[in-house]
């Protein structure tokens, strides 16, 4: 399991400047076990969206949003309400997050951090697309990962690299700062390109902190004692 | 003058690059870096270039130092985290360094030690912002500096032949907001082509310096074609230099001496040299291997 966070209110909102209409996608798999997409905290943040003058205009609840076609069915459910919306915001892993931004034409936007794996992985077949940085870069770089799409995990755009599109360290290996060049000029966002986002927090990647908070550590802290006590 | 007055005075800068060695044995570079003595503003001292190990671009920078020469350091983020990459950026202040070019780096795959770590904790814009915060008196932790590097001079690359072109533009920009302060550009062959680059980059205020790279032959123009990104050599030069190969080749076989290819190779460089002037600040030359032809080529181009 992918164990997630929310991310602060500032954060989205400041994401979601210039933007009204919000439609939402909540994963009910790890995220809701993470208690960041389950219905409750979802509602939540609708209405905290609510008070900050946002329209909603749906909510897609998706089983696993890390299966692509799964969530396309359930988008395509609800395509007028997609549609409607300026951008979509995303409650799931760095995963999820990417395979909703694979889908539509409009900004996607990370509702969450991903912090660490916990068990089960929610699989995305074929290749890495979540490192559980702590810190989801993924509305400045288009929903594309640029730590797991770039073979040097670049944050401040391309190398002299690639050629073709492709990278430098294997000509079958897509480049993907060209990916995310593409995303966002198809989306219009090329200029944010200019930002420059803090330099990565490796220290995110520890569990400490984040996972003392959660019940996966209270629950692997029980058995532990419980064997314990059997001793 | 040092590099950072010569970049700042507004004459045409030169710049070439030497390579250290595998192995201990500096005679050869220290040799080709005397050939440069009063004929360029710096010298560029590759790090790790494409990824091989070999003697550090700090201890060879150290050495032209120590002969009154004029080092630019070469950094990749390839080999250190953060911490070397600063104990580094000090160490070449406390030895006299002064230039310094922050580059990411190739990835370990395609060098000599294939199966090592990647590093890239920062890239060649994250690393032009700690040099530029140290020169302000703070490591990337925010921690205050004892003794401050407040004249390093910092530089960047960009790759004019680049397709898409635009996302190195856009890195352009990021680089210069960062802090770099000169620009070399990665191998130019095509006049026409970099003078619309220079178009599309004509608010870039800081000196920009074309690079050149010496054709050693039609294979290795043609090699760079298909396997150097962002390097184009146009077939008119290819067949220039093909028809050298051709000269050497009977003139050998008729057991005279000749070089035509080295001469073809010098006027080449010496016609893209006296095309971009007009376009930009200065030159970096990367002759590699070819440095004792240098001299020519500066001759040849009227520098």
């Amino acid at each position: 399991m992918i164990t997630s966070e929310r991310k602060p209110l500032d954060e989205i909102l400041s994401y979601l400047k210039g933007e009204n209409k919000i439609f939402i996608v909540a994963c009910d798999g790890c995220s809701t076990g993470s208690q960041v997409s389950d219905p409750v905290h979802t509602q939540a943040l609708v209405e905290e969206l609510q008070q900050n003058g946002k329209t909603v205009t749906g909510v897609a609840r998706v089983e696993m949003v890390c299966n692509g076609g799964l969530t396309a069915l359930m988008l395509a459910q609800q395509l007028a309400a997609v549609n409607e919306a300026d951008s979509i915001g995303v409650l799931s892993c760095g995963v999820g997050i990417q395979s909703v931004a694979q889908w539509v034409a409009k900004p996607v936007h990370p509702l969450t951090n991903s912090l660490y794996l916990g068990g089960f992985h929610g699989l995305w077949r074929s290749q890495e697309r979540c490192v559980e940085c702590g810190n989801c870069m993924l509305d400045y770089t288009g929903g594309i990962c640029p730590y797991t799409a770039c073979s040097k995990s670049l944050l401040y755009g391309t190398c002299g690299g690639p050629q073709n599109g492709k990278c430098e360290v294997d000509v079958d290996v897509p480049c993907g700062w060209m990916q995310i060049y593409e995303r966002l000029a198809a989306l219009g966002r090329t200029e944010r390109l200019k930002d420059m986002p803090p330099l990565r927090n490796f220290r995110n990647m520890l569990p400490a902190g984040a996972r003392r908070r959660t019940s996966m550590w209270a629950l692997e802290l029980a058995d532990v004692e419980a064997a314990g006590a059997q001793q | 003058m040092s590099f950072k007055e010569a970049a700042e005075s507004g004459k045409f800068v030169i710049s070439c690059e030497v390579a250290p060695p595998k192995g201990i044995n500096m005679e050869h570079a220290m040799e080709e870096a005397e050939l440069l003595r009063g004929r360029v503003d710096g010298i560029n001292v590759t790090d790790l270039q494409a990824a091989c190990m070999r003697v550090s671009s700090l201890a060879t920078c150290a050495l032209l130092k120590q002969r009154g020469l004029e080092p630019i350091l070469q950094m990749v983020c390839r080999d250190r985290n953060r911490l070397a990459l600063q104990s580094e950026l000090l160490s070449a202040y406390v030895l006299g360094i002064r230039n310094v070019l922050c580059l990411t780096g190739d990835h370990v795959v395609l060098g000599d030690h294939p199966d090592a770590k990647p590093v890239f904790d920062l890239d060649s814009v994250s690393l032009l912002g700690a040099a530029k915060r140290l020169m302000e008196g703070k490591d990337l932790a925010g921690n205050d500096l004892e003794g401050v590097p407040d004249d390093l001079f910092l530089g960047a690359i960009v790759t004019p032949g680049a397709d898409p072109v635009e996302p190195q533009i856009y890195k352009l920009h990021v680089k210069v907001q960062a802090g770099a302060r000169f620009i070399q550009t990665q191998a130019v062959y095509d006049v026409d082509a970099f003078t619309r680059f220079m178009e599309r980059i004509a608010e870039v205020k800081v000196p920009i310096l074309c690079g050149i790279v010496l054709l050693k032959s039609a294979g290795m123009a043609r090699y760079m074609n298909n396997n150097v990104a962002g390097v184009f050599v146009p077939d008119a030069l290819i067949k220039r230099m093909a028809a050298a190969g051709q000269a050497d080749k009977e003139a050998k076989a008729a057991g005279k001496k000749a070089d035509n290819q080295a001469k073809t190779s010098i006027e080449i460089a010496a016609e893209i040299i006296r095309g971009v002037k007009p376009l930009c600040r200065g030159v970096h030359l990367m002759p590699l291997g070819w440095g004792h032809h240098v001299p020519a080529v500066l001759e040849a181009a009227g520098l």
